[in-house]
């Protein structure tokens, strides 16, 4: 007989008032019997509807049942074998859109806490696992990764697993990508990807960090260096500013700087040598996953008034359901249909204020959500010391632009067809690269289908 | 990990370095820089290449120590390997093309102008080099630039080692006496570049600054080298680091420059005074 409580088995969480003043991680994860309990809930629908909402197929009622039966090493077997990240993706993905939204439990009541499990699962794994991979005997192939993001580290692990030689080189001194200058510790800890890089290189890849590939090396001189493809993740990190006045001052900041002086070079970590404003007031402008972890950082880092200023309501907001939850009970202050119009100055340059307006939603626009115009007459002006623009990030022109044969679109991102090719051949793309920003999965995803079109490719 | 071949001191201030990276070695061009970082704990902190040896595999740094990324490196010996080190960043700088060009290095500014002033002189081009120091003590580099120009011009602020003046001085007395030039090339203090740009203006003599904002990732992600050219926002590491003088914001850059001033008079006191430059794990 299935458990048929309506709410999910509640995961312990760092207190509100606590967690907004340290990094540690504020979802402490189930222990074996919350797991246990939660996965009585399933009930192992015959058309698998959750499935279907999982861009990696994880095979969710087979892992769930293993979990309920207290095989977690069985359980973890089965997550992994479609999904590569799975301690990451439990813990990042939008669930409520994917898996979970597709549940039937959802329909009256909780869905089963899909993500929950497959993180417990990850951990459990991590903290549990006996055996170490066993490095497949080498093809002689060699394929170049272009990127350490959750596309490029899929993409190396197919690969790898199936005798190539692979190398990944990635622009920064850390691998990960999103997973490890974006989104902060307190949601997602380092050491977790610190661990999927460290069991990649067992498996033989190699990580070159330090190579801004368009700079250092072209496409063209890693074809010339004797690699037989090449996969380019190399993400979506270019940010927008608004062009509004006052987008220079000091104490502005793109929320990709913000995030990486925090997260990658550890501002928040006395001993690290990365500096960053002391804010009193902060106001972060944008209403998805960056703009709640850029706020979430800022109150950790003492501001004692955080707002996000998003021109739309809360319904229309893209970030994950579960973080904007946490941002109000951090304290995080919203400020819903309201637009910067400007950023005010002081004599030294400093940001003493942001101006905006308030917005009324009309009607539906190309996107499908309602389009906000401003209320006439409404400005006022925010008191706050620092500004965040969380806006959006599109495909860098570095690669595109130094690689030959290679087509974007108008937005910059990379064209493949439905194997992840490029325009060129031996040349495959995947994750943010091509789609723009998206999510963790979808980059997973991308980068596991293009191994599987590189394998085509090369043993055709 | 990048290791230490040769180490100079060249004034009390400013220290040479030479490291292995075969890879930028081979591709590194005038105006271009890398990123380097002392350790897991360091800032990312951009240095232009002064000079590279493609056969060796060597890229040759010239930093002056201000702050408390630069101490920790000018801590490191030959032998010593400097644990991140990225490039080439940035664009090269135009060369082709100039019949006669005067190059101006302000300070430390003369580490980045010399291999620029090389590049254009291996071309053919007239090069007059002017370079600016506060005193005789602190000149650097007299040799090599001399080798890398037609004519070398030392300005020093207080007239203790060759013209007394400021380099802008030297520069309108040049411009003066007749010498036409396509180009006027100036790295230094944002000040001096500010300044240098207003004596060109009049003349409508092309004017390239070299424009060194604070920096991260230097490969167009973080915004935060972001200047104002023309009126149009431009990130630094990619779109330049040179820019057309006449259309530079200078005064906005001199104070995004000073964005963690505090902060960086605390952490250099720190080093100085609890550990004379050695990390504590
Ligand atoms: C703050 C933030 C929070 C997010 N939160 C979530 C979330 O909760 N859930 C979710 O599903 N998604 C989230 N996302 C989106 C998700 O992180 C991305 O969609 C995903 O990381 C894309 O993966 P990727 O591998 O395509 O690119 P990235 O993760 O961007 O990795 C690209 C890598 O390529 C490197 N690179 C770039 N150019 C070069 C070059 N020229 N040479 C060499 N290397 C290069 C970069 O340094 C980087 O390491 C978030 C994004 C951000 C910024
Ligand atoms: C493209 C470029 C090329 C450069 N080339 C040289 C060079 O060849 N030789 C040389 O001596 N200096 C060069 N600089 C300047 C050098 O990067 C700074 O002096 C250095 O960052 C100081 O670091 P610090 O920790 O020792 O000092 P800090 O105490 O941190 O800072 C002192 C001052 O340096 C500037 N600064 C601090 N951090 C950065 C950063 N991450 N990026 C840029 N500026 C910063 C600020 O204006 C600050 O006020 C260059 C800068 C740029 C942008
Ligand atoms: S990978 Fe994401 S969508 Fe798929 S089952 Fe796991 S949490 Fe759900
Ligand atoms: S839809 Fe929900 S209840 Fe049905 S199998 Fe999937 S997880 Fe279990
Ligand atoms: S240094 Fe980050 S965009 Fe230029």
């Amino acid at each position: 007989m299935p458990n048929m409580s309506l709410k999910k088995v509640p995961m312990p969480e760092q207190d509100p008032n606590v967690r907004n003043k340290n990094f540690k991680e504020v979802a402490l994860g189930y222990t074996p019997e919350m797991a246990m309990e939660e996965a009585t809930r399933c009930l192992h629908c015959k058309n698998k509807p959750c499935v279907a909402g999982c861009p990696v197929n994880v095979h969710i009622p087979d892992f769930i049942e293993k979990v309920a039966a207290g095989d977690f090493a069985g359980a973890y077997e089965i997550v992994a074998s479609t999904n590569a990240l799975p301690a990451v993706s439990g813990r990042v993905c939008p669930q409520e859109n994917q898996c979970e939204g597709k549940c039937v439990r959802g329909i009256k009541g909780e869905p089963v806490a899909i993500g929950r499990l497959e993180r417990f699962v990850a951990d459990w794994y991590m903290a549990n696992g006996v055996a170490s991979p066993v490095v497949p005997p080498k093809n002689g192939k060699k394929v170049a990764i272009i990127g350490a993001g959750p596309a490029g580290l899929s993409c190396a692990g197919d690969l790898a697993k199936a005798g190539y030689d692979v190398t990944i080189f990635e622009a920064f001194h850390t691998a990960g990508g999103v997973l490890v200058y974006g989104i902060p510790e307190f949601r997602l800890p380092k050491d977790i990807v610190h661990k999927e890089v460290d069991n990649l290189k067992a498996l033989g890849v190699k990580v070159m960090t330090n190579m801004v590939i368009g700079k250092v090396l072209s496409v063209d001189e890693i074809f010339e260096m004797g690699y037989d493809a090449v996969f380019i993740g190399s993400g979506a990190g270019l940010p927008s500013f608004m062009g509004i006045e006052g987008e220079a001052l000091i104490g502005v900041y793109s929320a990709n700087e913000y995030l990486t002086r925090t997260n990658l070079m550890r501002a928040y970590d006395e001993s690290y040598d990365t500096p960053i404003m002391k804010s009193k007031s902060v106001a972060v402008v944008g209403g998805g996953n960056v703009a709640m972890d850029a706020a979430r950082c800022a109150k950790r880092l003492g501001a004692e008034n955080v707002y996000i200023v998003y021109r739309r309501s809360e319904e229309e907001m893209p970030a994950r359901k579960e973080e904007v939850h946490h941002a109000k009970e951090e304290g995080i202050i919203f400020k819903l249909l309201n637009n910067p119009v400007k950023i005010l100055g002081d004599e030294n340059g400093h940001v003493c204020g942001m101006e905006c307006v308030e917005m009324e939603l009309g009607e539906p626009d190309a996107s499908g959500r309602r389009r906000p115009t401003p209320k006439e007459g409404s400005n006022f002006v925010l008191d706050v010391d620092t500004v965040i623009m969380a806006l959006g990030t599109s495909p860098n022109p570095l690669i595109r632009t130094t690689t030959h044969g290679i087509e974007a679109n108008k937005h910059g991102c990379l064209v493949v067809d439905e194997t992840m090719k490029t325009t060129r051949d031996g040349v495959y793309a995947g994750g943010d690269a091509v789609t723009g920003a998206a999510t963790v999965i979808l980059a997973m995803g991308a980068g596991k289908t293009a191994a599987a079109s590189i394998r085509e490719y090369l043993e055709k | 990990m990048y290791k230490i071949v040769q180490k100079r001191q060249l004034n009390s201030a400013v220290t040479l370095m030479e490291v292995e990276a075969p890879l930028i070695a081979k591709k590194a061009q005038a105006g271009q820089f890398i990123i380097f970082r002392v350790d897991e704990k360091g800032e990312r902190v951009p240095l232009t290449i002064a000079d590279y040896d493609r056969e060796k595999g060597t890229v040759t740094i010239i930093f002056q120590i201000v702050g408390r990324s630069t101490m920790l490196l000018n801590q490191l010996e030959v032998g010593d390997s400097i644990l991140d080190f990225v490039g080439p960043l940035g664009k090269p700088s135009e060369v082709e093309g100039f019949k006669k060009v005067a190059v101006i290095g302000g300070g430390v500014g003369c580490a980045i102008a010399y291999p620029t002033a090389k590049a254009l002189f291996k071309n053919g081009t007239h090069v007059d080099m002017i370079a600016g120091f506060r005193s005789k003590d602190i000149v650097i580099l007299e040799d090599e630039m001399r080798a890398a120009c037609t004519n070398l011009y030392i300005t020093t602020d207080d007239g203790t080692y060759g013209e007394k003046g400021f380099v802008t001085n030297k520069l309108q007395s040049l411009i003066d006496a007749g010498n036409k030039y396509d180009c006027v090339i100036a790295i230094g203090p944002v000040i001096m570049m500010k300044f240098v740009a207003q004596v060109t203006r009049p003349y409508g003599i092309k004017t390239i600054v070299s424009l060194n904002p604070i920096m991260i990732d230097g490969t167009g992600m973080c915004g935060g080298c972001r200047v104002k050219v023309d009126g149009k926002i431009k990130f630094a590491c990619v779109d330049g680091p040179d820019f057309d003088g006449h259309l530079v914001d200078f005064d906005e850059l001199m104070k995004r420059n000073t964005s963690y001033k505090e902060e960086e008079a605390e952490e250099r006191a720190h080093v100085c005074r609890l550990t004379g430059g050695v990390r504590n794990a």
